[in-house]
């Protein structure tokens, strides 16, 4: 319909008229290609005078045709990586409900304390005796880390959630080990519902993985633990709260089960955002965990900065903690970088250096600005957060344990979707249309068609309102039959659905010059 | 010429005392569009259980399990290039491995094809 301006009404009406542009644009979405295919060979951003003549010494490896740089002005530059930056959703430009992912707020403050010149110009092969306060910043995350958790100690380096799982399960295997039951311990018990990396982190240093069969309701049954116990059995993997949104209820009887085995429990910390000032793994009966700082403690993520996954140990496991770690002698923190100067046995070590300094900085800022009390609010708001989705959503969305209260993020099925002839991908596509990153989908495996959403505590209520009437919309037009919207989608994104199996089956790995620009570079 | 099925949706047809290993039509249709099979080495033997190939869609990568105890003898190489075959023609063209079958009694804990069409119904 057309209003008497001539202008449609509906947003929908201006993008079916719409004439396909000369230019392949859509108005401010602009498109960008890659920066060798706009740059030419005799453009440059600065003036560089022509080298006199000299008689090289490359004994004939001179290099004899252009190598096809490219040259872009100042402002051709700029354009070129600021329309890129454009073509980025992240935090910073809407809700991003990614499930299992934690994407919240990073607080500036955060950046500027990283951005401080004495912990962003810091070498991590400087003098320890010239980075004292850096290695009280480690220290205090530590012990706040520690503390949190109720554990013994930490180890900070481990560079991300899976890295983490790794330095956990070295750590178990060398208490294995030292017991003499290397040999005899090579399983390791993982949920159907846990995250890829678990099964794989315990098959790369050498377990056999044997698996835990979901339940209809969720949650991990200690009696079916039991039943998979026995001396060969080194370890449980268990994620808490876990990937269906459920805080698992028979956690403290599985920890009880699985020690009293003679095996270890790790437990996979990546949505401990969930529990914070609330439960402390260390009473729960954990044996390791990593804690992902760049979820629960809001360092940037998700293309925005580096993981950091730092590995909380029991007193079981803390002789084993990987170099470096911090001391104090007399009172002055140091670093330990050899096994033999420690007075433990640590298994090894993990990264070249001391791990995220940037991230370390960054989430003890979070932590020092919320307090403890702030700590444990974001943890209720984010779990208030994930149930006003659900509550919100639950008429209209299928949940697959019934209608009962989630953790931080909340899961559905796609049982509401059938004979629809919409999926969970069509979808998530279509709120692309929206304006939203999409959710989680078909992730846990447990469940069919899964959706996760995790809002997060960073959102208002009417951020989530808004996210929830758009839902809401899309469900009912779902409902409708209005495959159109769906089967289509996105109709409004710079580009339109890929062919995911061409890309998979014919996928182009190497890029070719496109001809305008082979001839310029002749 | 017997077929039988797994609960995992692999079939395996005998041919004398040979055995011609493929998944179902319906686990074909599950995976949805295949992009890729990995195939074991002939002369490779599988205890019952133990897996055998890997078929990966763009939803998901699967192990295909050998449904009985054998030798490998064949393998589909065209479907290293025409991966798309299993969506296909699962039962025929799109089969994964021949397997030299070590005992014939291990197929009778399968199901049969009326079976498998009644376990595929209690499931979907």
């Amino acid at each position: 319909m057309l209003n008497r301006q001539g202008r449609p009404t509906a947003a929908g009406e201006a993008g079916t008229n719409a004439h396909p542009t000369f230019t392949g644009n859509k108005a401010l979405a602009q498109i960008e290609p890659l920066i060798f295919e706009i740059g030419h060979h005799e453009t440059t951003g600065v003036d560089l005078d022509e080298p006199e003549a000299f008689t090289p010494r490359l004994g004939g490896l001179e290099r004899k045709e252009a190598i096809g740089l490219p040259g872009l002005s100042e402002p051709e530059a700029m354009r070129h990586y600021v329309r890129l930056s454009q073509m980025n959703y992240g935090i910073d430009t809407g809700l991003f409900p990614l499930g299992s992912c934690t994407m919240k707020h990073n607080a500036r403050l955060n950046e500027r304390m990283a951005r401080l010149p004495g912990f962003s110009d810091v070498h991590p092969l400087q003098p320890v005796s010239t980075v004292r306060g850096a290695l009280e910043v480690m220290d205090e995350l530590s012990r706040y880390l520690v503390t949190l958790t109720n554990t013994t100690t930490v180890a900070l380096s481990p560079k991300a959630g899976a890295h983490g799982e790794l330095c956990g399960m070295m750590a178990i295997k060398a208490a294995i080990e030292a017991k003499g039951e290397g040999k005899t311990r090579n399983v390791v018990l993982v949920p159907d519902s846990a995250h890829g990396t678990n099964p794989a982190t315990a098959a790369l240093i050498g377990f056999t993985v044997r698996p835990v069969p979901a339940r209809d309701d969720g949650w991990v049954h200690v009696d079916d633990v039991k039943k998979l116990l026995g001396p060969d059995v080194a370890a449980i993997m268990l994620t808490n709260p876990n990937t269906c949104g459920l805080f698992e209820n028979q956690v403290v009887e599985i920890a009880k089960a699985i020690h009293d085995a003679g095996a270890y429990f790790y437990c996979d910390g990546a949505n401990f955002n969930a529990i914070v000032g609330k439960a402390r793994p260390g009473d729960l009966g954990i044996d390791a965990m990593h804690i992902n700082l760049h979820k629960t403690f809001s360092t940037p993520h998700g293309g925005g900065g580096p993981g950091s996954g730092p590995v909380v140990l029991s007193a079981r496991l803390a002789p084993f903690a990987p170099v470096p770690f911090i001391t104090a002698e007399n009172g002055v923190l140091t670093l330990v970088e050899q096994a033999k100067d420690a007075t433990e046995q640590p298994f090894g070590r993990m990264t070249a250096f001391h791990g995220q300094m940037g991230m370390y900085v960054r989430a003890l800022t979070y932590m020092l600005s919320h307090g403890s009390d702030g700590m444990k609010q974001a943890s209720e708001d984010a779990v208030l957060n994930a149930n006003y989705i659900r509550a919100s959503l639950a008429d209209l969305f299928s949940q697959p344990f019934g209608d009962k209260p989630c953790m931080h993020e909340v899961l559905f099925d796609d049982a509401w979707l059938k004979d629809t002839g919409v999926t969970t991908l069509d979808f998530a596509k279509a709120m692309i249309d929206e304006g939203y990153h999409p959710m989680t989908m078909y992730f846990p495996l447990v469940v069919h068609g899964a959706m996760l959403i995790e809002p997060t505590e960073s959102e208002s209520k009417a951020s989530l309102d808004l996210f929830i009437a758009a839902l809401r919309d899309l469900a009912m037009s779902a409902k409708k039959g209005e495959t159109e919207r769906f089967s289509g989608a996105p109709y409004h994104a710079p580009r339109r659905r890929l062919d995911e199996t061409r890309a998979a089956r014919t996928p182009v790995l190497k890029w070719t010059k496109p001809a305008p620009f082979a001839e310029a570079a002749e | 010429m017997t077929t039988r099925y797994t609960k995992d949706h692999e079939y395996i047809r005998l041919e004398g005392d040979t055995g011609i290993v493929g998944i179902s039509d319906y686990a074909q249709a599950q995976l949805g569009d295949v992009v890729y099979v990995e195939l074991p080495s002939i002369g490779k033997s599988l205890a019952k259980g133990a897996e055998a190939a890997v078929v990966e869609s763009v939803k998901a990568a699967s192990e295909i399990y050998a449904p009985v105890s054998g030798e490998v003898v064949e393998v589909n190489g065209e479907l290293e290039a025409t991966p798309g075959t299993v969506n296909e023609d699962p039962a025929g063209r799109g089969w994964f491995l021949k397997l030299k079958v070590k005992d014939a009694s291990e197929l009778d804990a399968l199901m049969t094809e009326e079976q498998y069409q009644e376990f595929v119904k209690s499931i979907s």
